[in-house]
């Protein structure tokens, strides 16, 4: 009887009961389901930080605070001539007075600001990891040609915003966790039960010289089918709620939520979850039913 | 000496069984009569006899089992069996007969004393080397233990199945077991749908399907008629004749008059008993003749 992955039909029958019976089932759906939400929200966290990182960490905006029109100009100039003869520095660009005045509009309405009003000039500068390293000497050296310029660094106004990302990423990553092992103890408790239900057979067996691997097998067979078509289920209504949840979040226009959308690698990931689930409830049951059978004669 | 005369029979029960049959029944080996020596089972093996043969499928020698912190159930149980004999095992109700099987088919082990299978210490043998033990044993249950949601046939199929038999190779000996027991028209049957009698020639198949070496039954006949009865002896003793080992437990003492060159093992409160050997041979119940 080597009531392995395609047993005969009698050795399917051996214990009785078919798909989904009883809880265990759909307890592991319901794991399972939290288990995809919980992965996925991780997976688009790191996914949003990595690309708010990528598009806002390595740059600076450099203000030019100067009433006269002149000397705005003039240090302008200047700093944008010194920060493309930075090493490590690329794409710099004067944010357009369009841009300016559509970043304005909310306070100051359509028709924008007058000449007569000082709006201060802003430079944008894109900074590589080894230049942002040492943007302190960046910015005296702008300081030097630019008495009015002041540097906002992105990267400091990101990272707590970055610490609550990967908190929530580390958070996810537990919620996972101990998923599996909520999953892993209901399969404790029903490979537990199943043995006792099927105690008779069991006894049996073992009498006509069944190995507890040979019984073991029966069990985790069984669990790791109703683990992985649970765990389909499970997945199934987690992509789903995913899908809805994407849909809501591009209605909100947001650019940082919208970051947040799953690559095709984290899809793979996801789908690979019942998989996994299987393998786990598969361990548990075996590790459970050889357990308790050693304990008999 | 009845020591001695016992090994003689010892020896010659390791013919085959159709010779076996033939042997007058004094001289067949009784294990009080070895009790009567001092019931050690550690007998010095005479000059010119060979050990090998002496030593029996089964050997028990100062079994002791106690359930728990109880009082002991079996005590001091020293007897030994032959290859290819038939024995009962009688007793009153209580009297630790099941107890004394359990300790037979493995499946439990004695407080103390020794118990030798195959000529193997089972006592201290490894859980892990028990199935390979429990293959060559056969065992039909008081209660049959049939799994209730399988056909009368994936029953009997259930030891093959268990020793890797594949199912192609399986239906030509259930076939053959059913049409021995006389069910080849309930192969499709579950347990629940079948007689008493019928549960119980199922359990015998399953149990004779693996051609053990050793068939224990705890109490066959006490649920089912006397013809009945008489035809599952006769079932036994056909197996019996092939060369199995066969040991029936059962409180009815006329039973050994329906086998010829049956022998008894007599439990009595957890001891075996009989020592004048008085009832080795019970007179048949009136007007019914030997078989």
């Amino acid at each position: 009887m080597n009531i392995g992955w395609r047993p005969t039909a009698a050795e399917r029958n051996l214990l009785p009961e078919g798909r989904m019976a009883g809880p265990m089932p759909w307890v592991i759906a319901i794991m399972m389901f939290l288990t995809v939400l919980a992965a996925a929200a991780g997976m688009s966290l790191a996914v949003g930080a990595h690309t708010l990182g990528n598009q806002l960490g390595g740059r600076i905006t450099v203000q030019i605070v100067e009433a006269s029109p002149d000397a705005r100009e003039a240090q302008v100039a200047a700093v944008i001539t010194e920060l493309n003869r930075t090493q490590g520095v690329g794409a710099v660009s004067r944010m357009s007075e369009a841009d300016m005045a559509r970043l304005l509009a909310p306070w100051f309405g359509a028709e924008g600001l007058g000449p007569d009003i000082p709006v201060p000039a802003l430079i944008d500068a894109e900074l590589s990891p080894a230049a942002h390293a040492r943007i302190d000497r960046i910015a005296a050296a702008v300081a030097h040609v630019a008495p009015a310029a002041k540097i906002d660094d992105h990267a400091a106004w990101l990272a707590p915003l970055a610490g609550l990302v990967r908190s929530l990423e580390w958070l996810a990553l537990a919620l996972v966790l101990l998923m599996a092992l909520a999953t892993g103890c209901a399969v404790v408790l029903a490979s537990r039960a199943a043995l006792n239900t099927h105690r008779q057979v069991i006894d049996v067996m073992h009498l006509m010289g069944a190995t507890d691997i040979q019984i073991a097998r029966l069990f985790q067979r069984r669990i790791a089918l109703d683990a992985l078509f649970s765990g389909l289920v499970g997945l199934a209504v987690a992509v789903l709620v995913i899908l809805l949840l994407g849909e809501r979040v591009e209605g909100l226009g947001s650019e940082l939520l919208g970051s947040m959308s799953l690559p095709v690698y984290a899809w793979g990931i996801l789908t690979m979850l019942p998989i996994a689930g299987a393998l786990l409830a598969t361990v548990a049951a075996r590790l459970t039913v050889v357990g308790a059978l050693r304990r008999m004669l | 000496m009845a020591g001695v005369r016992s090994r003689k029979g010892l020896r010659l029960s390791t013919e085959p069984p159709g010779f076996q049959a033939s042997l007058p029944r004094s001289n067949a080996f009784t294990p009080h009569a070895r009790l009567c020596d001092g019931g050690t089972g550690e007998e010095p093996v005479r000059e010119g006899e060979d050990a090998g043969a002496m030593a029996g499928i089964v050997q028990f020698q100062n079994v002791g089992l106690r359930y728990g912190t109880g009082a002991e159930t079996l005590t001091d149980v020293t007897f030994t069996l032959n290859g290819g004999a038939f024995y009962f095992l009688t007793g009153p109700s209580g009297a630790g007969k099941t107890s004394l099987l359990k300790l037979l088919y493995l499946a439990q082990r004695p407080s103390r004393g020794l118990i030798r299978l195959f000529d193997q210490d089972v006592v201290t043998l490894p859980r892990a080397r028990l199935p390979g033990f429990r293959r060559r044993i056969g065992v039909v249950f008081q209660d049959f233990r049939l799994v209730p949601h399988l056909s009368a046939y994936d029953n009997i199929a259930l030891p093959l199945r268990i020793a890797g038999v594949e199912e192609r190779d399986l239906e030509v000996p259930v076939q053959e077991m059913l049409n021995w027991v006389g069910l080849s028209d309930r192969a499709s049957a579950r347990p629940a749908t079948l007689s008493g009698g019928e549960q119980q020639r199922v359990a015998i198949a399953r149990a004779v399907i693996g051609r053990p070496e050793i068939l224990v039954a705890d109490e066959p006949t006490g649920n089912v008629d006397p013809e009945m009865a008489s035809r599952l002896l006769h079932l036994f003793d056909a197996l019996n004749k092939l060369g199995t080992t066969v040991v029936v437990a059962t409180h009815d003492i006329h039973l050994l008059s329906r086998v010829p060159n049956a022998q008894m093992i007599r439990l009595e409160r957890g001891r075996v008993s009989d020592p004048t050997g008085a009832l080795r041979y019970p007179p048949p119940p009136r007007g019914q003749a030997v078989s």
